[in-house]
């Protein structure tokens, strides 16, 4: 019987999409596209967000949509309708998008044509959190009715988020929610986090979010810039 | 939830080493997985069994040494190791301010196996 042996592995897990992240982050830079990774939980509002979000911006900026439901083209046909182009992403019952389902998502968008491109990640707070999209940057939507507690139940996903959107908060009259307590719940995780306060519903907030939103897609341009140089 | 794909994640590196040492049988495979991961230790394994059926690393034990959730003071860089009971209201211990980076509890990494 041959004996055993210990063989060092020392390898990270989930490199192969850290990678594919870092491969896409680097083509999306160099062709001058922003991407953005919206998460949230089921019904936060993250597709409410994204046409707030259109109709402020697009004017400003060219966009696209990438949609990640498990199984329906409701949310996709919704961007479509408010003129912008949009693809359904199949996750095959995935609980979360990696770079590599991105990557093929962006192959049937033109991005010749685009500025901006938004993906909506899949509901849920636990897995999203685990796997880089590639995007610049992660937003998560919290909404009033899931409660202030959630940074507590779910501490990863807002210590990887570069900007918080609180949403519906034409319900936090009717709610225990205190805005207080999510805000040094959060800073606690992630200091530096953005938290912006919104309503899909009455458009309060929308206009911060779309400044905080313009200003980063800004920032990346003038880095391509510098470097162009 | 995504145990299945952090699984088949390790099934390749896995195989890919026991390719490069002419492994006949893998045993165990030794990881570090942070506490702020979602993963269940059992569900781990009834995936990896799933997936790794008829290869070299069938019925190995995987051996999960959890690393745990540290946050360091932003003023002071003292740390604190966190958990899902302490974390509401956590302050300093030495100067009672409530901003912190992570530090670790985030890992996934494979350290070595025991193969024949
Ligand atoms: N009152 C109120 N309702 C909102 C607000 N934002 C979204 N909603 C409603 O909440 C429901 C869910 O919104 P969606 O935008 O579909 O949420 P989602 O996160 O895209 O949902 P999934 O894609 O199914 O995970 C819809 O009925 C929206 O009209 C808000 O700020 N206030
Ligand atoms: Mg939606
Ligand atoms: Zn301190």
């Amino acid at each position: 019987m041959s004996e055993i042996r210990l063989i060092e592995i020392k390898e990270e897990i989930l490199t192969d999409n850290k990678e594919e992240a870092a491969k896409l982050r680097k083509k999306l830079k160099d062709r001058g596209i922003f991407l953005l990774n919206l998460m949230s939980s089921p019904g936060a509002g993250k597709t409410s967000l994204i046409l707030r979000t259109i109709e402020q911006l697009k004017t400003k900026f060219r966009i696209g949509v990438l949609e990640a439901d498990i199984d329906s083209t409701v949310d996709a046909e919704k961007i479509v309708a408010a003129g912008i182009p949009a693809v359904q992403i199949r996750t095959g019952g995935f609980c979360h998008l990696d770079a590599g389902m991105v990557m093929k998502g962006l192959d049937a968008l033109d991005l010749s044509v685009l500025d901006l491109v938004i993906i909506e990640n899949v509901g849920n707070l636990v897995c999203p959190a685990e796997f880089d999209t590639g995007a610049v940057k992660n937003a998560m939507i919290l909404s009033v009715p899931e409660g202030d507690d959630k940074p507590l139940k779910y501490p990863l996903m807002f210590n990887i988020c570069d900007v918080l959107l609180v949403n519906k908060i034409d319900y936090l009259g009717l709610s225990d929610f205190s805005m207080e307590t999510l805000h040094e719940r959060v800073h606690t995780l992630n200091p530096h986090i953005a938290i912006i306060e919104t309503s899909c519903k009455t458009g309060a907030g929308i206009d911060m979010w779309s400044a905080w939103l313009a200003e980063e897609i800004k920032k990346i341009e003038n880095e391509g810039n510098i470097n162009d140089e | 939830m995504h145990e299945l794909p952090v699984m088949q994640s390790i099934l390749t590196i896995v195989l890919k080493h026991a390719a490069m040492h002419n492994v006949k049988k893998v045993h165990a495979i030794n990881l570090l997985v942070g506490k702020l991961s979602d993963l269940e230790a059992e569900w781990m394994q009834r995936y990896f069994d799933y997936l790794s059926a008829g290869t070299v690393v069938a019925g190995a034990r995987l051996n999960i040494e959890w690393v745990p959730a540290v946050l360091s003071c932003e003023v002071c860089q003292t740390r604190v190791e966190i958990n899902k009971v302490n974390l509401d209201g956590i302050t300093c211990p030495a100067c009672a301010k409530n901003k912190f980076q992570l530090v670790s509890g985030k890992e996934y990494h494979i350290k070595n196996m025991e193969a024949e």
